[in-house]
Parts: C-alpha cells; sequence; structure tokens
C-alpha cells in the first residue's frame, strides 16, 4: 500500500491491513516463559541425579539418560526456539513497518512448534532416540521440524521482500542466516534410513556421521544460539538502551566473519579422536579466528551504551543484556581456547565442557533472551513496562549469582577430572581410578545444583511477573507507522 | 570420508550462493547511509502503547524520518 493511500485506507479498507499482526509473537513470548520454566526445572532434576543417583528411582523415563535430552531439547528448542521465534517476528516487522508475510502460516509455525516440543517431551523419556546430540528426536519429529522451519523461512523471508523501508535492518541479517543455516545443518544431520514409526538409523556412519554431527551440532551453537540472539541484541539493545548501535559499520563486518567462520568450528569436538588431524586443525584454526568476529560484535553491543552507562544503574531490563553480552565475551574467548589441541587433550569429557556450555547457555543464551523478552511483553500488552521493576532486578542478581556459582564449580571439577584421569605413576600407571574422579566430584555438583536452583528460581520470579503484566494488561492491535519516503 | 563428496560440495555451493547475497547488497545499496539506518529504529515509532500509564508512549505519529 503507498503512503498516500493509506491514510484513506484506515477509513474504508479493512483495518487489518494498517497493523502488525502480533498474536503468534504474544503465543511464542509466553510459550518461552513456559519452557524456560519446565527445561530448567529438568535441569535441576538431571543436576540432582547427578549428585545423588538414588534420584533416578529406578524408573526408566525419570532416568538421567532419558532426562537429559529432554533438558536440553526443552531449553534449546523448547525455550530458546520461541524466543527466537517470537523477536524474529517482532523485529523484521517493526524495521520493515510491514505487516507480517501470512499470519496464518506464522500461527502455524507455532502451533507446529508447540506439537514438536510436546512430540519430543513424549518421546525422549521413553527411551526413543537417535543418540545425536541435540539431534535426538526420531525421523517423524524431525520431519515435521522440517516443515514448520520452512513455514518459517517463508513468512519471515516473505516480510523481507514485502518490506516499506528499503534498508534491510542488520538484526535481519542474522534472523536470516540463523533461519537459512538451521534448515541446513537439520535436513543434512538428521537424514537418516527409517526401519519402523520411531526408530531409524543415521544415514552417515563411523567418523564420517561424528564429522557430520558435530558440523551440526557447533552450528547449532553457532547459527541457532548465537546468530539468531545477535540479532535479538543489535535490535534490542538499542532500543532499550534508546542509543543507535555503537558501530553500524562493524556489526555489518561482524555478521559476513561471524557467519563464514562459524561454518568450520566443528571438528574441535573431535580432537585426538578417529578424524584426520587435517580437519582437527582446521576446526583449531577456525575456532581460534572466531575470537575475532565474536568480540567484535560483544564490543559494538556493549559500547553502544557509550555515553549512557548510568541507564545501567536504573534499568535491570539493560543489565541483563549488557551482562549477557560479558557472558558472551567470556564464552567466545573460552570455547576457542578449548579448541586448541592441546587444552582439549586436558579438558575434553570433562565438567569443563559442561562450565563452558552453561557460561554460554545461562550467561549469553538465558540473559538475553529473558533482556528482550521483558522488553518485548509489556509492549505486546499495551504496556509501557513489566508489573514490577523491582522483580526484573531481583531476577538479574539471583541468575547471575546462579551463572557465577554453576560455571565456577564445573571448572574447578573439570580441570580436576582431567588432571586425575592423566595423572600417571613412573611406572606409567594411572594414579587414580576413574570412580575417584567421580568422587572428588562430589561437592562441585552440589554447587552446581545450588547454582542451577537459583537459576530457576529466577525463572520462576520472571513467571509471576510475566502473568501479572499480562492480566494487567490487553492485546492491542498496533498501527503500522506511514513511511515518508520510501527510499526508493 | 567419504562425507567429504557431499560437504565439500555443499559448503561451495552455499560460499557461492553467499557471495551473490553479498553482492546483491553491495550493489543493491544496502549499505548506503549507514548511521541514518542505525538511527531509523529509534525515531521510527515501533510500538504504540497505551498512554494512561502515565510515561511516554507512542512517540507521534507524526515524527516519520525524513
Amino acid at each position: 500500500m503507498s503512503s498516500a493511500s493509506l491514510a484513506n485506507a484506515s477509513r474504508s479498507a479493512p483495518v487489518a491491513e494498517s497493523q502488525y499482526s502480533d498474536t503468534a509473537i504474544r503465543l511464542f513470548a509466553l510459550a518461552a516463559v513456559l519452557w524456560g520454566v519446565v527445561g530448567m526445572l529438568v535441569g535441576v532434576i538431571i543436576a540432582a541425579q547427578l549428585t545423588w543417583p538414588e534420584l533416578n528411582f529406578g524408573i526408566s523415563f525419570l532416568s538421567y539418560g532419558r532426562l537429559r535430552p529432554l533438558h536440553t531439547n526443552a531449553v534449546i528448542f523448547a525455550f530458546g526456539g520461541c524466543v527466537l521465534f517470537a523477536t524474529a517476528y517482532h523485529v523484521v516487522q517493526r524495521t520493515c513497518q510491514t505487516r507480517l508475510f501470512m499470519p496464518g502460516l506464522a500461527m502455524f509455525t507455532f502451533i507446529g512448534w508447540q506439537l514438536v516440543i510436546l512430540a519430543a517431551a513424549i518421546t525422549l523419556p521413553l527411551g526413543y532416540t537417535s543418540g545425536k546430540e541435540y539431534a535426538e528426536l526420531e525421523w517423524p519429529i524431525d520431519i515435521a521440524i522440517a516443515v514448520v522451519w520452512v513455514s518459517f523461512a517463508v513468512v519471515f523471508f516473505g516480510t523481507i521482500g514485502t518490506r516499506k523501508v528499503r534498508h534491510i535492518y542488520v538484526a535481519n541479517w542474522f534472523f536470516g542466516a540463523f533461519i537459512l543455516a538451521v534448515a541446513l545443518l537439520h535436513i543434512v544431520n538428521s537424514a537418516a534410513i527409517p526401519v519402523s514409526l520411531l526408530k531409524s538409523y543415521s544415514a552417515y556412519a563411523g567418523v564420517q556421521d561424528a564429522m557430520i554431527q558435530w558440523w551440526y551440532g557447533h552450528n547449532a551453537v553457532g547459527f541457532f544460539l548465537t546468530a539468531g540472539f545477535l540479532g535479538m541484541m543489535y535490535y534490542y539493545i538499542p532500543k532499550q538502551a534508546e542509543r543507535p548501535v555503537y558501530s553500524y559499520r562493524l556489526s555489518i563486518v561482524h555478521f559476513w566473519a561471524l557467519i563464514f567462520t562459524y561454518m568450520w568450528a566443528g571438528p574441535h569436538h573431535l580432537h585426538y579422536t578417529a578424524l584426520p588431524d587435517w580437519a582437527q586443525s582446521i576446526g583449531m584454526l577456525f575456532s581460534l579466528i572466531l575470537l575475532a568476529p565474536s568480540w567484535g560484535g560483544m564490543i559494538n553491543g556493549i559500547m553502544t551504551l557509550s555515553g549512557a552507562w548510568h541507564k545501567l544503574r536504573e534499568d535491570p531490563i539493560l543489565k541483563f543484556l549488557i551482562v549477557s553480552l560479558s557472558f558472551y565475551g567470556m564464552s567466545t574467548f573460552e570455547g576457542p581456547m578449548m579448541s586448541i589441541k592441546t587444552v582439549n587433550a586436558l579438558s575434553h569429557y570433562t565438567d569443563w565442557t559442561v562450565g563452558h556450555v552453561h557460561s554460554g547457555a545461562l550467561g549469553w543464551v538465558g540473559l538475553i533472551s529473558m533482556g528482550c523478552l521483558y522488553h518485548l511483553i509489556p509492549r505486546m500488552f499495551d504496556r509501557t513496562q513489566m508489573y514490577s521493576v523491582k522483580a526484573i532486578e531481583l531476577h538479574f542478581w539471583i541468575a547471575t549469582i546462579g551463572i557465577v556459582l554453576y560455571i565456577a564449580a564445573m571448572w574447578i571439577a573439570g580441570v580436576m577430572q582431567g588432571l586425575m584421569w592423566r595423572a600417571v605413576n613412573p611406572d606409567g600407571t594411572l594414579v587414580y581410578t576413574f570412580v575417584e574422579s567421580v568422587k572428588a566430584t562430589f561437592p562441585y555438583y552440589v554447587i552446581r545444583l545450588l547454582g542451577g536452583v537459583l537459576y530457576l528460581s529466577g525463572m520462576l520470579i520472571m513467571a509471576w511477573n510475566v502473568v501479572m503484566t499480562v492480566r494487567n494488561g490487553r492485546a492491542a492491535p498496533q498501527p503500522i507507522p506511514v513511511v515518508a519516503m520510501a527510499h526508493a | 570420508m567419504e562425507s567429504l563428496y557431499l560437504l565439500i560440495p555443499l559448503s561451495a555451493g552455499l560460499i557461492l550462493f553467499i557471495v551473490a547475497v553479498f553482492g546483491w547488497a553491495v550493489f543493491g545499496g544496502q549499505f548506503e547511509s549507514l548511521e541514518a539506518e542505525a538511527e531509523r529504529i529509534l525515531t521510527e515509532p515501533s510500538d504504540s502503547l497505551d498512554a494512561d500509564q502515565g510515561r511516554r508512549a507512542l512517540r507521534s505519529e507524526q515524527s516519520t524520518s525524513p
């Protein structure tokens, strides 16, 4: 619609044309909070089971082995996924100044994604698994994911294609790359030969399967858990701080450098395995190079507050957003370090890896998600802010303390394990048995559990705050502002 | 290492696609007036909110970008 006719359109044409389509956003945002609580609760349960194995209760569908993939899938795809859907649909509309392309299809992605989550919640505890990390779901669910994902791409890129503003804001590049990369990764890695309704065998085998799995696994981190959330960061930090991105030029360089380098980092999961040395070296090299674009993005986001640092004192949402970037910087330094083969020789298979994962997951992904949802949810319910700003502040501190306890405990445990496992007597025999390292890890599992309980508590505070905000708000339709000049 | 027969052509194709998209962006004017584009998300009103909440809500609908 041309801007001239838009004014007349609001009188005679269907009102829906001049309003954003936010229903799917509201649903995804609320679902994200629900799945965050669920996923973190399962995390706390399995942390308790590692500490006290009696908590497996001898019940198959409550055992650690069955619940662990439920936890990872719930926090990554249910929680993280819903956050990404909500924010992508929000950001693409607001920056393109146009209504969502095919809002009905967007609703389909919501319903479809929730069905995928439910299917995961049922099949994983029952033991149906492909055995591929972060890709455990069996083939019928994989097909459903692909269908939902193609729909997501249609809605997102369709909205970009029908934009009223010529420039495509940088956040949309990150979202777009995330959507395309995840489609590629999912389809290639999930290729399997079905033998029954819930059983299949990977199309690949041996070390080749391992390589494809960890090309997928690391790019799930790089594109699902990083590129998508960087897209969020580049929109919601400027909006919350009311300042433009520190260097828009840098954000573009950051984008291209990041998406190119990430694709090669996968082999760092396979150091000192049967994967050929040259492949391991490529993974190590590109993981180290990756430090540069990652920190470029971190600096760009944090320095957006340049000249407005005082806002951090008063605004807990900014605390979430900026501290998330600090953890992002930490994790993107730690990761390259752990990708060095000699370091990896110590860290691999230890709890240091778990600590690294959770510094990225709780610190970066978790906190940026919370900050963005605290910005988005009130606005989706016609409020200027959440029901309780004090509760946001409380959540921030509880979550941050929880994160620090978690990762510090895992660092100590991990390095200790690595050192114990490699300790040899002068005659070449091992100093410690494996079970001795397990016993020595016990106190750190207790501390980690405490950290996780704190993090979950923060999420419960958020859930309360969200419920109160929605109850006091209303799902008001939002008009699309007229674009004075389409910059033809 | 047979998976390389899949992975390498796939990667090459992907790189060609990426280069094509980058080329479109450069020649399509996506990288013109970057500072203005960075500011745009702040000056364009994005979410209209209930003014009765006593705080600044919707930025004036007249203040679209020049």
